[in-house]
């Protein structure tokens, strides 16, 4: 216990400065209800967990999305926001339905990702049931293979406008 | 003047108790390096929750909607007549210890009722595992309460509060820490924080009261998570009087209780520091041994009740 | 003619009327006739037994009614509690009965139940009025002709429904085993006392008692501790209680866990603080406390992970009359320490869970017995979802529930608050014993109260909420309104107990103190219930009323703050979060078996389940399994070890004693002769 008090001692800060704050652009003005405080429901469609990473990454202590009010929650009861990652395959389709539909209003739904965004490198294969934004509304995309965690974080940050 | 501190206590209880849960987080982000959200972001979170729209769930029936009223409306009680600013209270045949831990108590059965009520396997889980935790827990908390009563000969919590004003040396007595240890066991048992809980696990299966309201949504989620802070603060404050009463009123004065109030918030932020710095020392225990962590509470209240006997 | 003489006179009358109509009106209206009659009779021993409580006492006595001896009654405020508890019983159980009574039986394809039936109507006055004469027998003969009664008359009751179910006819042996051996028992010590008397009434005895040397006092205090702990359903002789409850009609398990058992209770009362006096040893009472908190912590564990649903409730039943000999093991111990205000206290305490528990059985009963009927399923693993078809009785039931589990603003809370305050003000008192003692007692109580909470949560949560898990608990609807009204009246008095118990304490704490010797040991300040200290300074307050109404304006303050600041106010009804995946079915909620496993798994020690699992292969390759099956028991470890020695050895003792009986006359013949030769002897060598 000593040394792990010595090594928090000793590593100190590790989340770099935030940047400045993004313009709200795409984002439609029901996330103005926010006010700072979004919590967000990650599916997996049908992702590799490249962009699972990424996210994971973004909420880690270098980038710290928690910082600007975004957390991530079990359930989409909880939710605010849905984030996407993955092309959405045939047996996950109706899982993201239902998840969108569990979520309470205003609800929002973040593709990240070029699979979620537009399929990627798996448009037209077999398993594939389409983007994300052909199985619910997308009201914000994160382009990328995977997206950096500082795009996934300034996209959270468009959400939570802090 | 009674009535003041019963509505004082009721607004520091409801306005503070979710700064105290951003103090705790805000504790543990910087200690892991991380910047996090601010001291406020719990106000936000509930202010946004209170805006968005109530879900009923199919299935479920009034158990499942009253439940987060219920859960309030105990916490509310307690925070009136529990010692936080004054040992007067208006309402002193409720301010009882054994009454006021089973008003918490209450609390949690109807969370657990409303877990089962919705019909899903998670709603169980946190019900079987909550209910299990709490059985476990009373026979400490009583024996505890046991030991603190004997110096006192009551089990009224100002009567226990003024004693402990009166005689100061009493707080490094052996039945004093004892049963203080006994008690930080089983506040951590029943708020659910580390090693018994953890209250930001995503994981389902080592969820316990995270559980019990994963149906929840909107301002029936803000009443439950208001209510879970409400209850942490309840539980430190009332440790906090218990042992280190200094600051705290013992009439209806008004400068007093305006003098009671700052002390009760340092030492119920002090306390809730010491144990989100502690938590991040800590790993969740397995379910099946979380008995053994009760069972050595339990031992330390019985030294407690022996050491008031015998070395009274 | 005082509200006493009347009550007793109609309660009697009436009673034995109403066993007259059990006997010849016609089928139609039967039920409807001894219906009203019980409750009448119930009415009339509440009366009495109020009336006797406040102070009036009245003595009966029919001489040469036996040979032998007369019979002697007299009702002193100590039996008015036990009459009035029995009484306000059975108002409920019989407005009950007339719906309950004629309903469909199991409800699995029988026209009707057969309880209507001229036996069993018949017998279920004789049944009360037995209950309601225990208490007031004032000599020994008295006493157990009005025991065996009511044993006999339960036992007809128990066996009812023999012809349905096979488990009924194995209840009713154990039963009536453990019934007669308990009897023998009481018989053996109050013989014993007797023999030392002037003769067998209680006034005798009482003369009699100071000169008692220690040794005989103790015998007489265990023989009828024993028989008398057996009926109340104390650990180790709680056996048949168990398996008596669910194989009886509920009516009668209500009856019998709500009325009967505590004459067990007044037996203990009866011979340890009354007729024994100043005589008790405290290691009695340290006995009867310790068997007190052994049943209490068992039985309610064993209710924790039973899945029968009025099995859980019998089990419930050991753990409260174990809390009540808490107290009463309290309350003697704090005696003989010297401490008689204390002792008052621990009675007082012990007398009201009493009351308060006849009030919530009956009502746990009752609606148990309206799910049992309506759904013909009595596993809690295969009910849920009733409170869409049957919402009186889960409201009911959730009114019980929460007075079992002693939970405010439940009425077994003020109970225990008082038992708690007893135990932990002993600490001075009672020296090194009590300091040891007195920690462990609460500990078991506070244990008690945790596992009753987690067996209520899980007996309505997974009996009534969620949804149905069988077609049958899909389908149930009420029962006919008397069934409804039988609860309610049991309902109410649960409230009244809960919101008011001022009402009834100061009476029951009278009671209490004269029975131990001492002054009033609660005062009431209004609402409040308030503990007086030896320097008349009060070291204990409780208002459960003040309690229920700030829990009250608690809730309205919520719901008008999330009123208020919520700024979307219409509902939406959405589909339950199942993970996005299939819908969820029935089979994918908790049951009460997975509810209860982690409690299982804490107390593995002590319980000691036992599992099998059964492998089943294709006859054409031992590699491919066709079924698994997976059986799990929890026995009563107290059976197997106790128990199960105890009947090889009376087996083994019987095939032995087949040795004796070769058949052949002449040996038969040697054996009275031989017999009488050696008593002669002996009586020549003793004389």
């Amino acid at each position: 216990m000593l040394a792990l008090w010595r090594k928090i001692r000793a590593t100190g800060r590790v989340a770099e400065p935030a940047p400045p704050l993004p313009p709200a652009g795409e984002v439609p003005d029901r996330v103005r209800e926010l006010r700072g405080s979004v919590q967000v429901r990650h599916v997996d469609a049908g992702s590799c967990n490249g962009c699972e990473v990424e996210i994971g990454a973004a909420f880690g202590p270098v980038y710290d999305a928690d910082r600007y009010g975004a957390r991530l929650v079990a359930s989409p009861r909880h939710a605010d926001a849905l984030i996407v990652t993955g092309v959405v395959t045939r047996n996950m389709a109706q899982p993201l339905r239902r998840t969108y539909e569990a979520v309470s209003d205003p609800k929002l739904v973040v593709a990240v990702g070029d699979c979620a965004v537009d399929c990627g490198l798996f448009r037209g294969a077999p398993g594939v049931a389409g983007a994300v934004s052909d199985v619910v509304p997308v009201d914000l995309r994160i382009p990328g293979c995977p997206p950096r965690p500082a795009a996934i974080v300034e996209g959270l940050r468009k959400l939570t406008g802090r | 003047m009674t009535g003041l501190v019963v509505v004082v206590q009721l607004l520091v209880v409801v306005a503070l108790s979710p700064l105290l849960i951003g103090m705790m987080r805000q504790v543990r982000a910087r200690m892991e390096g991380r910047v996090g959200p601010g001291i406020g972001q719990p106000w936000r979170d509930l202010r946004k929750l209170m805006r968005k729209q109530p879900i009923t769930p199919d299935g479920t029936s009034v158990v499942f909607r009253t439940a987060p009223l219920v859960l309030v409306a105990t916490c509310l009680v307690v925070a009136a007549v529990a010692p936080l600013v004054s040992t007067a209270a208006l309402l002193d045949p409720v301010s009882d210890l054994f009454a006021v831990v089973a008003l918490l108590t209450l609390g949690t059965v109807t969370l657990a009722l409303a877990g089962i009520d919705t019909g899903t396997a998670f709603g169980g889980l946190g019900a079987s595992r909550e209910t299990t935790i709490v059985a476990l827990v009373e026979p400490t908390l009583l024996v505890a309460i046991f030991a603190l009563s004997v110096p006192v000969g009551s089990t009224n919590l100002g009567a226990i509060v003024g004693a402990t004003l009166a005689d100061p040396a009493q707080v490094l007595s052996p039945v004093s820490l004892l049963a203080a240890a006994a008690l930080v066991v089983v506040i951590i048992a029943e708020t659910g924080r580390l090693p018994v809980d953890n209250p930001s696990t995503h994981l389902e299966l080592t969820m316990v009261h995270e559980a019990m309201i994963l149906e929840y949504a909107g301002p029936d989620l803000a009443l439950v998570e208001l209510a879970a802070s409400m209850r942490l603060s309840l539980f430190l404050g009332l440790l906090a009087n218990l042992f280190l009463p200094w600051g705290i009123a013992t009439g209806g004065d008004p400068l007093l209780i305006g003098l009671a109030v700052p002390a009760l918030v340092v030492k119920v932020a002090a306390l809730g520091a010491l144990l989100a710095a502690a938590e991040v020392f800590l790993a969740k225990l397995r379910l099946f041994r979380v008995p053994e962590l009760l069972a050595g509470s339990f031992v330390m209240g019985l030294l407690a009740v022996g050491a008031s006997y015998f070395l009274a | 003619m005082t509200a006493l003489h009347a009550g007793l006179g109609v309660a009697l009358g009436a009673g034995s009327l109403t066993a007259l109509a059990g006997l010849l009106v016609p089928r139609r209206a039967r039920t409807t006739v001894v219906g009203a009659g019980l409750a009448i009779t119930g009415a009339a021993a509440l009366l009495a037994g109020i009336a006797a409580m406040t102070g009036r006492s009245a003595s009966f006595a029919v001489p040469d009614l036996l040979p032998l001896f007369g019979l002697l009654f007299t009702v002193d405020p100590l039996a008015g509690v036990f009459l009035a508890i029995t009484g306000g019983v059975t108002v409920a159980v019989g407005i009950y009965g007339i719906g309950y009574c004629r309903g469909p039986g199991d409800g699995q394809g029988h026209d009707h139940g057969g309880l209507d039936a001229r036996g069993v109507q018949a017998v279920l006055p004789l049944f009360v009025l037995a209950m309601l004469a225990v208490p007031v027998a004032a000599s020994v003969g008295t006493l157990l002709l009005c025991w065996e009664l009511m044993a006999l008359t339960s036992l007809l009751l128990v066996i009812a429904e023999h012809r349905r179910r096979p488990t009924v006819a194995s209840a009713g042996r154990w039963y009536a085993v453990m019934t007669q051996l308990g009897l023998v028992a009481i018989l053996i010590g109050l013989s014993v006392f007797a023999g030392h008397a002037v003769d067998g009434s209680f006034a005798a005895l009482r003369a009699a008692a100071p000169t008692l040397t220690p040794a005989v006092a103790a015998l007489v205090f265990v023989a009828t501790g024993i028989g008398f702990g057996s009926k109340a359903g104390i650990v180790p002789l709680h056996a048949w209680l168990p398996r008596a409850h669910p194989e009886a009609p509920s009516n009668v398990s209500a009856l019998m866990s709500a009325a009967m058992v505590n004459l067990g209770v007044y037996g203990i009362v009866r011979v340890g603080f009354d007729l024994l006096g100043d005589t008790g040893a405290a290691w009695w009472w340290l006995l009867v406390l310790g068997l007190g908190a052994l049943s209490a912590i068992y039985g309610i564990l064993q209710a924790a992970i039973g899945t029968n649903f009025k099995r859980l409730l019998g089990n419930s039943t050991t753990e409260n009359m174990g809390l009540i000999l808490i107290g009463v093991g309290a309350a003697g111990f704090f005696g003989t320490a010297g401490d008689l205000d204390l002792a008052a206290l621990a009675l007082a305490a012990a007398l009201l869970h009493l009351v308060n528990h006849a009030a919530f059985k009956t009502l746990l009963f009752t609606s148990a017995g309206s799910v049992v009927q309506a759904t013909g399923r009595r596993d809690l693993d295969e009910l849920g979802g009733l409170n869409t078809g049957m919402p009186a009785t889960t409201a009911a039931f959730g009114v019980g529930a929460l007075a079992a589990s002693a939970l405010p603003p439940g009425a077994a809370f003020v109970s225990e608050w008082l038992l708690l305050q007893a135990l932990i003000h002993g600490l001075p008192a009672t020296g090194v014993a009590g300091a040891i003692v007195l920690p462990l007692a609460v500990a078991a109580v506070a244990l008690t109260a945790g596992l009753a909470v987690a067996t209520f949560v899980k007996a309505f949560g997974i009996g009534f909420l969620a949804k149905p898990r069988t077609p049958e608990a899909a389908s149930a609807t009420e029962g006919p309104a008397s069934m409804l009204v039988g609860m309610g009246v049991a309902g109410v008095a649960c409230v009244a107990l809960a919101l008011a118990p001022t009402l009834v304490l100061p009476t029951i704490g009278s009671v209490a103190g004269a029975t131990v010797g001492a002054g009033d040991p609660v005062r009431i300040h209004g609402l409040t219930i308030e503990l007086v200290g030896t320097l008349g300074a009060t070291v204990g307050s409780l208002s459960p009323l003040m309690l229920t109404l700030a829990l009250l304006i608690g809730t309205v303050l919520a719901l008008a703050g999330a009123r208020a600041l919520a700024t979307r106010r219409a509902a939406r009804a959405a589909r339950l979060w199942d993970c996005g995946g299939g819908p969820l079915s029935a089979r994918m909620e908790y049951t009460a078996t997975s509810f209860a496993e982690p409690l299982q798994r804490v107390f593995d020690d002590v319980l000691r389940a036992e599992h099998d699992v059964d492998v089943s292969h294709y006859d054409e390759s031992r590699y491919l399994v066709q079924t698994v099956e997976y059986r799990r028991r929890v026995p009563d470890r107290i059976e197997k070890r106790l128990y199960d020695p105890v009947l090889r050895l009376v087996a083994a003792w019987g095939q032995a004693g087949r040795k004796l009986a070769t058949g052949s006359v002449h040996r038969y013949l040697g054996y009275g002769f031989y017999t009488l030769c050696g008593l002669l002897v002996l009586l020549v060598v003793t004389r």
